[in-house]
């Protein structure tokens, strides 16, 4: 048998398919040799580990992604934990000298927590980047205002050298972009970023960023239950390459929040009530406002007449942004904001060191939160002594303050009796051991109520159905805790889920989908042949010309293409030859042959053509015998290309050689 | 006709064409649409002639002209237009749109544009829903419909879906061999319009979904096999998808809620509406909030979902780092059961206890679980009221579920909007025979008390009203709450005391050991006796004796000025005092005939005992009448103060006889008698008694409720007395014939509406004046002025007395203005010329439609007076027959030299047209439009309020 090669060019047909991109090594390095469809997703988390034990979101999150050939750090954050290089993260790893402007495409703030973005002067100013910073609104008019306040503490307080300056805030901040939800925003021609409401605090925004069709979502902190003054988090049907999302609580459900909303105003209320103080230690953003709205709406609907107050400083200001910035609210600020915006508040007043000597009931909300310094500390030396008055912490209290001492039961407390200098407005500011030490008996009433923002393991799963994603990385929490959540996220969504450890890269391979341009009349005619339903669920087949030039695909119908391409046709036949044994004449044969080939080959056209053919569709076969053996008679079968399957099933059969009893008709 | 209409085709148009063309509209159209040079134009001239309407008969002969027009146009915008046209004209009255179907039908031969044929499918859509019963019709629309289906715009597809659902086949199909006028294929609806559930489009998507659930609505029997790709609907990208997946998934459980499904992935089976709802629950935390809206709503009416599931949508585990944590619900629960309630809770006392095994921890929420928690968690107000509302609906319904959703709900009463804390109360007291409240849970329904919406407080009396509590502990804690919230809001009075009159009547057994500290008595010492005036003092009061009414040993612990206040009390508060059996007490001699018992029936009895006794006075000249009606009257009055079940009827009754006293007494007067000249002075008191006659007749009529045509008709007799009477006085009184004969007219006008109106009742009327009157009727047309003024003088002496037959029930219309409360004596300053708002609130009873009826009238010291109609929206509706008015009315007046008051006033505003209509379209054979002698007036209800204002000049 030998297979006869008539013409030279085969054009062939390619089936379209999504083409399957193998990983490539991550190139972060090298931003300049990542390709075209390069589709790996690189991920670290800076170097160093994280603060464990603590329990709280004070890491610093700092989040390097490589996707299509981009590069974009997410979140820039600052360790509270250390004092020294360990603050930062270390960029080092990124460029060991020179500018960073080079290696990254776009650095992207989530909100304004200091761990997000505590170390973004440092960088962009310092270690030197140029690029494009994005963040939304709110952010962008709150950050500075901590960044600067963070400033003061290290360098005007403590007295730190080498630390950013006011001057490189502003410079810093001037490289912003704003961000509004919703609205995508082109980095460069092939990076794209889109913002989504996340809760947690004011302007928090998880960001989609999108290269052609991979895309990663970063949530920074979030939080899915709404509160009383934002919203929950949302994201559409998505479906990102890779989820990166937050895991603080991965090990908590929590209880619905109206109880503990319910707990902390019947305790106020009751000590109000009965003539007593309520301190309430908070940090000066954030949980602080939702209080305060929780606070005065309460007054509002009781018709309450005791006094609320604030201890100003940072807070003022802060307020006035959440004045500003209704639509990142929730539903009821925005909806009765034009009766009255319910940060204006009627009831809760500017506080005065003086006032905490007044007689009769009243409010104070008084920063840092954990009762380490400041006024909040004042205030509590002066009231701890009366069991009619109430303390309520708010948050979680780091081991060694006050805060967390009395947290845990403690009775009388040794203070060091230190005058306080600082006004104190600082949540950074921690307690330094004094020297002289003085006992103060705790006898007021200690509460504690958790209003945590950030999403718990319910609300991190109902995220994930939201998004869909295909994999997923859990980021900002504690590794044994995300284990537990891991597990159930595998289990759950049948999805690949991550938890990198600081410094560590994880690749993730994606199979992205290659847009082709197919011309509308080879469409047309594939359409036609298929039935009356469009059924977009089932791929199909379809023949065509995949023509790649000047970086773009196009699908077009062979015949355009030989055009296009200036080339003439040509036919691919095959051609074989059968040997068989028959004592038949010719044509004999060759109607035994057809009897035969009717009988096997049902539902196909088979025609014996006068001139001593026979032909199956488009297959020829012509009977022939060697005058030396006539009884041994030559087939010789040839099939063009397309039919090659219909070909090759004919030539094995009759390679077999005819069944004895056909007659020859 | 034809000349004018010449445009008209003449060539193809055959004879019956003619007869349709009214020239006017169709010519001129035709005309405009020849004229137009360009598609802009036609479509101006087209969106012109849509606004005219057109008469029944030109409908064919425009719709011909539009096609031919149609045929004509290039421009897809143009044809677009008339498509949408045609639909519209074939929705004129009286016109029948299958004339018109065949040409119609037509144009799909010739449609290459898909927005055309989008239209012209909705054309055959409002044509087709215009034909419901012709089959055929149906047929051909479904055929065109099954036709267009694989169109590849999503419009096309979209309505022939809908073409589908409003006129696919609902019976089963007749003939199955698919023969005749009725293809298989269009016999099976149903299965066609599944095929498109998978469909590209999520528009089209939506569309079939909501094209089966028309069919549903129709009366098809849907098949479950459907249920599967409903199901798999509610994951759908689209949030209208999903949305209207959950209304799918939610009909077929209500379809075969006992079929039993497999759970994936396991061999277990639960029963189909148990699926269902673990599937419509985990939509209540779905990414759009429409979507949640709905699943919320659906929730509701699964009533019957096993308990087991219905349990769990109130669950939630919690945890902690991995540890089991108690719900703060559980913990309240605990404490209240090792009597710890009251201490305070120190941190960490909710630490978690055991460990957790991880894999049974199900974080996502696999089927019903806590879907109400999230649902009434969530950041929308829409959906919280939609669960709260659901919630409602199954608690009303399992005893148990109720128990349960009890802490929930009282969660609610501190939700930021109103709104949802309102409806939250309001449910709660929809389920509240189900459930007793634990002292905790009363304690958080008690806090709310102090809240400044008087909504919110007077919903929660209400449900106060009807809540069982279980200990004593808990009467004295609302006791307690209800005197602070007294003190607080002063105004809340008479609701706070209904509230304590049914905890004393609910709970007898629970009052009687608080009774010595409440009332304060001591066993040895006096104590001083209480202020009878301190609204509080009262409060205890009404609580006590609500209690001691089924508690016959609590009396023995009064101590004697008890029993003063309660005879004090018992009178002047007798709608929040029962009556007690009080030993060795009689009652005061003068009430004793009715108030004896004390019951309704007796009083009742009263009631018809007085009229029956009145009903013996034949003529109205009878001596004694007059003294018997004074009587009456007098004993009606009274009686409607003592029983507040009978006020109505009593002071309908009241008013009725008035009137009869009100007209003897005018025709006793000696006037008659007198000269004309003479008797001027008199006629003054005559007069004054007709014109209140007939103002009393518009209070009869438009006040009360619940009367029937009968009565009606009583009063509208006593309103044409009272005209004849004025017709008398002033024939009696003017000089001249002129006037006189109209007024005649009108009179003899309204005799006649009267017998049309009344024809029913005639026959009870018959030795009325009205029907001694009619028997003189052929005469009476006919006569002049002076006889006619002498007849109805003497048929108003000799007629007899209309006995009053009482409806079964008579609500008088009432208002009680509450804010303002007129006690000011701060003047309400502001500068002359500009305006200051005051704030109104008022309750109104038994007034039906307010929102038409009641206005807010401003009287100025200086006779100015203004009437205010308030805004739909200040109209609350709290409960059944009440509403509540809370608005803002503008005043200004010019700068006054001191303050001075004001009375604002409610006014129930009638138009007898508006209710004629109302009452006797139904009995009246002929549709009678009562246009002519329609009056118009308000009548004063309420107590007015003095207000002082005082406009400054303003400052230059």
């Amino acid at each position: 048998m030998a297979r006869e090669v008539r013409c030279k060019t085969v054009e062939e047909p390619s089936r379209v398919a999504l083409a399957k991109t193998h990983a490539a090594t991550p190139s972060f390095k090298n931003k300049t040799a990542s390709g075209s469809h390069l589709s790996n997703v690189h991920l670290c988390i800076s170097s160093s580990c994280f603060l464990s034990g603590a329990g709280q979101d004070v890491g610093r999150s700092c989040i390097l992604v490589s996707i299509g050939g981009k590069n974009i750090m997410l979140d820039c954050g600052m360790h509270m934990g250390f004092n020294d290089d360990r603050r930062f993260p270390d960029f080092s790893y990124i460029t060991q000298q020179g500018r960073l402007t080079e290696f990254l495409d776009c650095v992207i703030i989530s909100h304004f927590h200091l761990d997000h973005c505590g170390a973004l002067p440092y960088m962009s100013e310092m270690v030197g980047y140029d690029g494009p910073i994005y963040m939304t609104h709110p952010t962008k008019a709150i950050c500075p205002i901590l960044l600067e306040d963070f400033r003061k503490i290290t360098v005007d307080k403590k007295g730190e050298t080498n630390f950013f300056t006011s001057q490189m805030i502003k410079d810093c901040m001037k490289k912003v972009v704003p961000l509004n939800l919703h609205q995508t925003v082109q980095v460069d021609d092939e990076l794209e970023i889109k913002a989504y409401y996340a809760g947690h605090v004011l302007g928090a925004a998880m960001v989609q960023i999108k290269v052609g069709s991979e895309s990663v979502v970063y949530t920074g902190d979030y939080n899915m239950t709404p509160d009383r003054h934002l919203g929950a988090a949302w994201i559409d049907k998505c479906r990102p390459d890779i989820l990166i999302s937050e895991s603080t609580y991965a090990t908590t459900i929590r209880d619905s929040k109206r109880c503990r909303e319910r707990d902390f105003l019947k305790k106020v209320h009751e000590t109000v009530e009965r003539g007593g103080k309520v301190l309430i230690p908070v940090f000066a953003l954030g949980r602080a406002q939702e209080l305060c709205i929780l606070l005065e709406t309460f007054w509002e609907r009781m018709n309450m007449k005791a006094p609320i107050y604030f201890s100003t400083g940072l807070t003022e200001k802060a307020n006035h942004y959440y004045k500003l910035f209704i639509t990142w609210t929730n539903q009821k600020i925005r909806k009765t904001f034009v009766q009255r915006n319910m940060f204006e508040f009627k009831h809760i007043k500017a506080f005065d060191r003086s006032y905490a000597d007044n007689p009769g009931p009243m409010v104070v909300f008084a920063t840092p939160g954990m009762l380490h310094a400041g006024q909040s500390l004042q205030i509590f030396k002066k009231w701890a002594g009366n069991e009619k008055n109430m303390i309520i912490m708010p948050g979680y209290c780091v081991q060694g303050t006050i805060g967390h001492k009395i947290l845990n039961g403690q009775k009388k407390l040794e203070m060091e009796n230190r005058q306080t200098i600082s006004n104190g407005q600082s949540e950074i500011e921690r307690c330094e051991p004094g020297c002289c030490c003085l006992s103060l008996e705790v006898k007021l009433q200690v509460e504690y109520m958790s209003f945590s923002a950030h999403a718990d393991a319910k609300g991190i799963m109902q995220l994930i159905r939201m998004a869909e994603p295909r994999n997923m990385l859990l980021v900002h929490g504690e590794a044994k805790k995300m284990e537990f959540l891991k597990d159930k996220i595998e289990q759950e969504f049948t999805i690949n889920c991550f938890m990198p450890a600081n410094g560590e890269t994880t690749t993730v391979i994606t199979n992205p989908s290659v847009p082709v341009d197919i011309s509308l009349n080879l469409l047309k005619r594939e359409m036609a042949l298929g039935g009356p339903l469009p059924d977009p669920k089932k791929p199909r087949t379809m023949h065509g010309t995949l023509i790649m030039k000047d970086n773009s695909l196009r699908l077009v119908s062979p015949e355009q293409a030989l055009k296009e391409l200036g080339l003439n046709e040509h036919q691919l036949r095959f051609t074989c030859r059968v040997q068989l044994q028959d004592p038949h004449s010719d044509p004999d044969t060759l109607s035994r042959i057809y009897t035969h080939l009717k009988s096997v080959l049902k539902g196909y056209t088979i025609q014996h053509l006068p001139d001593g053919t026979v032909m199956v569709e488009s297959i020829v076969i012509k009977v022939s015998s060697s005058a030396e053996e006539p009884n041994t008679k030559v087939l010789l079968l040839s099939w063009s290309y397309q039919d090659e399957d219909l070909g090759s099933f004919l030539s094995t059969l009759l390679k077999k050689g005819l069944p004895s009893g056909l007659s020859s008709m | 006709s034809y000349n004018t209409s010449k445009p008209l085709p003449q060539e193809e148009a055959p004879a019956k064409k003619l007869r349709l063309t009214k020239p006017s509209k169709s010519a001129a159209l035709h005309i405009d649409l020849c004229k137009a040079s360009n598609p802009t134009d036609a479509l101006q001239y087209l969106l012109h002639f849509a606004r005219s309407s057109v008469e029944a008969e030109s409908v064919e002969g425009v719709v011909r002209i539009l096609l031919e027009h149609y045929y004509k146009e290039q421009d897809n915008s143009v044809r677009l237009k008339i498509a949408s046209l045609i639909g519209l004209l074939s929705k004129t009255q009286n016109f029948n749109p299958e004339s018109i179907l065949d040409d119609t039908l037509n144009t799909f031969n010739t449609e290459k544009s898909h927005q055309v044929l989008a239209q012209l499918l909705d054309t055959l859509l409002v044509i087709g829903t215009q034909l419901p019963e012709s089959l055929i019709v149906r047929h051909r629309l479904i055929e065109v419909a099954y036709k267009h289906l694989s169109d590849t715009y999503f419009g096309v597809r979209n309505k022939c879906l809908q073409l589908l659902g409003c006129l696919g086949n609902v019976d089963t199909p007749l003939n199955k061999d698919g023969q005749g006028l009725v293809p298989a294929v269009i016999g099976d609806a149903q299965s066609l319009i599944s095929d498109y559930f998978a469909d590209q489009d999520p528009r089209v998507r939506t569309a079939a979904i909501k094209a089966m659930l028309q069919l549903h609505e129709r009366g098809l029997k849907i098949q479950q096999t459907i249920y599967d790709q409903a199901c798999q609907l509610l994951c759908d990208d689209y949030e209208q998808v999903r949305s209207a997946a959950v209304q799918m998934v939610w009909v077929l459980s209500q379809l075969y809620p006992e079929s039993i499904v497999p759970i994936p992935s396991s061999n277990e089976q639960v029963r189909l509406v148990d699926d269902s709802f673990g599937k419509i629950s985990h939509m209540v935390s779905d990414g759009s909030w429409v979507v949640r809206v709905q699943a919320a709503k659906t929730l509701g009416n699964m009533l019957q979902v096993s308990p087991h599931f219905l349990e769990q949508t109130l669950d939630k585990k919690l945890m902690s780092d991995l540890r089991r944590k108690r719900t703060a619900h559980e913990r309240a629960k605990e404490l209240y059961a090792s009597g710890e309630f009251s201490s305070g809770r120190k941190w960490a006392d909710d630490a978690p206890k055991e460990k957790v095994d991880t894999s049974a921890v199900n974080l996502i929420a696999s089927g019903a679980c806590g879907a109400f928690v999230h649902g009434l968690e969530d950041e929308m107000y829409e959906v919280r009221i939609a669960a709260v509302d659901a919630l409602s609906a199954l608690a009303q319904s399992s005893a148990s579920f109720a128990e349960k959703c009890l802490d929930f709900l009282v969660d609610m009463f501190n939700d930021e909007i109103e709104e949802v804390r309102l409806q939250s109360i309001h449910v709660l007291r929809q389920i509240s025979t189900n459930i007793t409240l634990r002292e905790d849970q009363l304690d958080t329904v008690l806090a709310v008390l102090e809240d400044s919406s008087r909504d919110i407080r007077e919903a929660l009396h209400e449900l106060l009203c009807f809540t069982n509590v279980s200990t004593k502990e808990c009467i004295q804690l609302a006791l307690l709450e209800l005197l602070k919230n007294l003190t607080k809001y002063p105004t809340d009075r008479n609701s706070v005391w209904k509230c304590l009159k049914f905890l004393g009547c609910r709970h007898p057994t629970l009052v009687l050991p608080l009774v010595p500290e409440l009332l304060s008595t001591h066993p040895y010492f006096h104590t001083p006796e209480p202020d009878m005036d301190d609204p509080a003092y009262i409060a205890v009061l009404v609580l006590v004796f609500n209690a001691a009414q089924s508690c016959p040993t609590m009396t023995a612990l009064f101590s004697d000025h008890t029993f003063r206040h309660y005879t004090y009390l018992r009178d002047s508060l007798s709608h929040l005092v029962p009556p007690l059996r009080l030993p060795g007490r009689t009652q005061a001699p003068g009430v004793s005939g009715i108030e004896g018992s004390g019951s309704v029936e007796s009083a009742q009895l009263f009631l018809q005992q007085s009229l029956s006794r009145i009903s013996t006075i034949h003529n109205l000249q009878d001596p004694g009448a007059q003294d018997l009606l004074n009587f009456t009257i007098r004993d009606l009055q009274r009686l409607g103060e003592l029983q507040t079940e009978l006020a109505g009827a009593a002071d309908f009754s009241a008013t009725y006889l008035r009137c009869q006293l009100l007209l003897t007494k005018a025709l006793q007067e000696k006037l008659w008698t007198m000269a004309v000249p003479l008797c001027l002075k008199h006629n003054a008191m005559a007069t004054a008694a007709a014109k209140q006659m007939l103002e009393e007749t518009y209070k009869l009529e438009f006040l009360y409720s619940g009367l029937e045509n009968r009565q009606v008709a009583t009063i509208h007799h006593v309103r044409l007395q009272a005209k004849a009477l004025q017709l008398v006085l002033t024939a009696r009184t003017r000089r001249g014939v002129e006037p006189l004969i109209s007024v005649c007219e009108k009179f003899l006008q309204e005799v006649e509406s009267f017998q049309r109106l009344f024809v029913v009742e005639l026959p009870h009327l018959q030795e009325s004046f009205v029907g001694k009157l009619l028997d003189l009727s052929p005469k009476l047309s006919a006569c002049k002025p002076g006889e006619l003024v002498k007849i109805l003088q003497t048929t108003l002496r000799q007629s007899g007395f209309l006995n009053l037959q009482l409806p079964k029930q008579v609500q008088r219309a009432s208002a009680t203005i509450i804010e303002p409360t007129g006690e000011s004596d701060n003047p309400l300053r502001f500068t002359s010329g500009l305006v200051v708002a005051l704030d109104i609130d008022a309750t109104l009873e038994h007034v039906q439609d307010p929102h038409n009826t009641v206005k807010v009238q401003v009287l100025y010291p200086d006779g100015q007076s203004h009437v205010i109609q308030p805004k739909p929206g200040d109209f609350r509706s709290p409960g059944p027959h009440r509403h509540r008015l809370i608005t803002q009315v503008y005043l200004s007046h010019s700068a006054w030299t001191e303050a001075c008051q004001i009375e604002v006033r409610l006014l129930l505003a009638y138009s007898s047209s508006r209710l004629c209509k109302a009452v006797w379209s139904d009995s009246s054979t002929e549709g009678l439009q009562p246009a002519e002698g329609a009056t118009e007036g308000t009548i004063p209800f309420g107590k007015p309020v003095k207000v002082f204002i005082m406009p400054k000049p303003a400052r230059r």
